[in-house]
């Protein structure tokens, strides 16, 4: 007999009669209309801004005769410059998906057996709130934690803050580009931000580690590259599959996987001694330059073939390349940069790199962002914690910018520091972002409360006590957007159409529940245009004009050296570290250095995974317009290999990772793209929640597979290309 | 009357789909029907691979071989444009034109008639470009009037290298692809 307290996975499913709602959901369909009769259609346009990810991207809704129709870029919006990527213009299909959340979910005891059973609101957050004031008479409010991804996170954190605690985080940190951040921020004093600071479209020359941008659709940055790539830009692409943007580099090198940090260094072996980095910028901006030039004399790219796999002869070429281009000569930071956990310092090296190339601050290379002033809504402020954070105790990780979601599941299974007991869920799966997932459902298991805001039924829902039915973003108001960027504006995302059945925007779902924790105080606005209103007021503008043109530009800031930006690096020293003090002093290596990661066994391969340019992590699967383009993953497998074993195109597999851990079954993708020592998967596929029929079970899921990580001493993030797989032929 | 025609970009070119799905929500296309399509071709052996990314759709044809197959003259050329174009209320479904069509361009309609890309002809006659290349994030497509020496497309495919596909079928098409 299961204890009460253990929980165990339930379905959500779209068939439980508990879920049905009137009205339903009606399908993306719709029948090709008579030409003639496109005049007499009632068209309305309504300008948000985008959500399917969270790149917030300006966008203008169509509603034709009251039915969501088709969404474009708003040829305002400095992201998008007026064109969405495949995800924005099928965002429409996350209004129509039938696989939607619609009414609050409660999971209990009916005739012994645990069910979800709809409920009204009103008893689901009563609920929620009278667990989570239990939880905190018992154990403090820091014991119940928020992980949340999104802008539509913003009122959730202010009633959790409200509530008492700091312990907030996202897997966007710890899973993905804090190294990045830790690395550059080590260097510059300043992290690459989100949109990323990188001024792609005046680069001479763009050097990608990793980063397959347009399989990566990053709006900007997407289109960015094929402006550089159409006006003739060297590309160099360093990676061990032959992506996209490899095709279209003057260099592809195809590297061995987990030596990035070697090819790095030898690359500033060479600008260093052939004399090719830019000794103003240095001598003007640098700090420990002397001892940083000693500390990488020795690693040549003669030093470097045997561990890259990159001939001494193409190391040097791609090098005088790049230096040929300073300082137009960007060397991308990459975003999902959680890889072999020594990730921070192999930042730190492209971070350098960039230093030497004299990039940062200047055109052609990272540009200074600027924001609008918006001031906040004038709120009591928020009770403070005598605790502090639960996720990095004792400080082990020096220079974590923000919170570790692993480090919250830490504490949550071992109770140290201190016990969390709690954890609400906002718009990430986190069975799918944290690597893993037995050791979250252990986690999970100590809980006494796990709430899901979401919008469709995600593996992590499949674990609740309570699942709460989100409105997309096309039908709710969100927090303004007040973006951090080259150009600097607001913009506004407000409803479009109606949610079909009853489901909630999150200001409301965060105001209803402060309200039942007694948090009024909190909330002096009733409805979130007075918020909006008020906050806009306060920048001289207003909802009204917001609501019309959905975002306003600010004034045009310089926003490179060049233009009168004055450079500045708050770091120790007030400079560009080559040598870091700070470091050395934490123990750890001033001055990048190679670390080996372990290789895979014979007849094993390293997963890699990534990106597909229709689908964002794992939710958009069920998204009918998206999930059409790619309804599930593949494994790309070296073709050589491929013959090797017998497995011919299409062939059904399962991966077994060194664990033992068993995929779905996934076809095979022979392919002269990828070399013949790892295999890859586009992320975010193999779902095991029957709730997301019709893409329950199809294809892999790498997360699921990604049983091992290794953590990054510097800021805890998580590197997760550290599994090895076996393919199994299905017969 | 302009001859429509495209020049697409496989230089810019990312293979995202977002002409897909824009035609699909301009068209209000059902699920399970596109009117265009993404192919990725590759030659050489890793790591020495070399792509050409496209983004394929009915060509056009000066010489289109799905109207003359056409029995009830369904499928026809119109004047405005010199596009193929199809009247469904003339179609019996008889899917001649998806055997004669060597792009494979054509597609049979739940409703049961022929439907392919009609170049967003609904737009163009608003001085609109069609849907797939309003939307293109990377820039990659350019649509305009082959026969004017000025247009962008005729500037394009002057100075630019291209090909058409399957040129030996002899139907004349007129998307190009730059390489």
């Amino acid at each position: 007999m299961q204890a009460v307290s253990r929980r165990r996975f339930l379905q959500v499913s779209a068939g439980a009669a508990s879920l049905a709602v009137a009205g339903g959901v009606a399908t993306q369909a719709g029948s090709a209309r008579e030409p003639g009769a496109r005049g007499a259609d009632r068209v309305r346009k309504v300008p948000t801004f985008c959500d399917v990810c969270f790149w917030k991207c300006g966008a203008i809704a169509y509603v034709k005769n009251d039915r969501l129709w088709k969404i474009e870029g708003n040829p305002e919006d400095p992201l998008s410059s007026g064109r969405l990527c495949p995800r924005g213009s099928g965002g429409v299909g996350a209004h129509f998906d039938t696989q939607r959340l619609t009414a609050p979910l409660m999971r209990k005891q009916v005739r012994g057996a645990e069910e979800w059973v709809a409920v009204t609101w009103d008893e689901a957050l009563t609920h929620v709130a009278g667990k989570m004031k239990e939880i905190a008479s018992k154990h403090g409010p820091e014991a119940m934690a928020l992980f949340s991804h999104g802008i539509g996170g913003n009122f959730l954190k202010h009633t959790l803050k409200a509530y008492g605690t700091t312990n907030i985080a996202a897997p966007s940190y710890a899973q993905c580009r804090g190294p990045r951040d830790a690395g550059f921020t080590l260097t510059f004093g300043e992290p690459v931000g989100s949109p990323e600071r990188t001024d792609i479209r005046n680069a001479r020359c763009l050097t990608l580690i990793g980063s397959h941008l347009g399989e990566n659709m990053h709006n900007t940055q997407a289109q960015e590259f094929a402006e550089a790539v159409g006006r003739g830009a060297s590309v160099i692409v360093v990676d061990p599959r032959l992506s996209v943007a490899a095709s279209k580099a003057k260099f592809y090198l195809p590297i061995k996987p987990g030596t990035d940090t070697a090819l790095l260094l030898a690359w500033m072996n060479v600008l260093l001694a052939e004399g090719l980095y830019d000794r103003e910028y240095v001598a003007a901006h640098g700090f420990g330059f002397a001892a940083f030039a000693a500390e990488l004399a020795p690693w040549t790219p003669e030093w470097a073939y045997p561990i890259t796999g990159i001939t001494p002869d193409v190391i040097r070429e791609s090098a005088r390349e790049m230096a040929r281009h300073r300082p137009a000569s960007l060397v991308h930071p990459g975003r999902h940069a959680t890889w072999y956990g020594n990730d921070a310092q192999r930042s730190r090296a492209i971070a350098l790199l960039n230093a030497l190339l004299g990039t940062w601050g200047r055109k052609g290379g990272f540009y200074q962002p600027s924001s609008m002033n918006v001031p906040g809504y004038p709120y009591p402020p928020y009770p403070t914690s005598e605790r502090g954070r639960a996720d990095n105790p004792g400080k082990r990780h020096p220079f974590a910018g923000e919170t570790i979601t692993t480090g919250l599941r830490d504490a949550t299974l071992t109770g140290v520091p201190y016990p969390v007991k709690g954890w609400m869920v906002y718009a990430t799966n986190l069975l799918h972002a944290l690597p893993d997932e037995a050791e979250t459902i252990r986690a999970i298991q100590q809980l006494d409360l796990l709430v899901v805001l979401d919008v469709i039924p995600s593996e992590i829902a499949g674990w609740a006590d309570v699942v709460l039915p989100e409105a997309v973003y096309l039908e709710r108001y969100d927090d303004l957007n007040v973006e951090v960027f080259r150009e600097p504006f607001i913009a506004l995302r407000q409803p479009v159409v109606d949610a079909p059945a009853d489901q909630k925007p999150n200001w409301w779902i965060a105001r209803e529940l402060a309200i039942k924790l007694g948090l009024e105080a909190y909330y002096p606005w009733k409805h979130v245009e007075e918020y909006l209103d008020t906050r806009l007021k306060g920048a001289g503008l207003s909802l009204a004009e917001l609501k019309t043109k959905g975002l306003v530009r600010g004034k045009q800031p310089p926003v490179f050296y060049e233009e009168g930006v004055e450079p500045s690096f708050p770091t120790p020293s007030g400079k560009i570290e080559f040598y870091s003090l700070q470091l050395k002093e934490a123990g750890f290596d001033p001055v990048p250095r190679y670390q080996p990661t372990p290789e895979p066994p014979a007849g094993a391969f390293r997963l890699l995974y990534g990106r597909a340019p229709m689908h964002s992590f794992s939710r958009t699967q069920t998204n009918p317009l998206l999930g059409e383009l790619m309804s599930e993953n593949e494994v790309w497998l070296n073709a050589e290999v491929a013959r090797r074993l017998g497995l011919e195109r299409g062939a059904r597999v399962r991966l077994r990772n060194q664990d033992g851990k068993v995929s779905n079954r996934v076809r095979v993708r022979p392919t002269e793209r990828i070399r013949g020592d790892c295999v890859y998967l586009v992320h975010g596929f193999g779902h095991t929640a029957r709730g997301l029929h019709p893409r329950f079970r199809k294809g892999a899921s790498d997360a699921g597979l990604i049983t091992r990580y290794e953590r990054d001493p510097l800021m805890g993030g998580t590197g997760m290309s550290v599994n090895f797989v076996t393919l199994e032929p299905e017969v | 009357m302009a001859r429509y025609g495209m020049a697409i970009d496989t230089v810019r070119c990312v293979g995202c789909t977002d002409c897909v799905v824009a035609c699909k929500t301009e068209n209000e296309l059902p699920e399970g029907l596109c009117r265009d399509w993404i192919v990725t071709e590759a030659a050489g052996a890793f790591p020495d691979t070399r792509l050409e990314i496209r983004s394929e759709r009915c060509n056009h044809c000066d010489r289109p071989p799905c109207v003359h197959c056409c029995p009830t003259g369904a499928s026809h050329v119109e004047d405005y444009g010199h596009l193929v174009q199809i009247t469904k209320e003339l179609c019996i479904g008889c899917k001649a034109c998806l055997a004669s069509c060597p792009y494979d361009a054509r597609t049979i309609h739940r409703d049961g008639y022929a439907d392919k890309c009609t170049f967003c002809v609904h737009r163009v006659k608003e001085g609109l470009p069609p849907a797939c290349v309003a939307v293109c994030p990377t820039r990659c497509m350019h649509f305009g009037d082959l026969d004017d020496p000025h247009s962008e497309v005729s500037r394009l495919l002057t100075s630019r290298r291209h090909h058409a596909l399957q040129p030996e079928a002899g139907t004349g098409p007129r998307i190009f692809f730059l390489t």
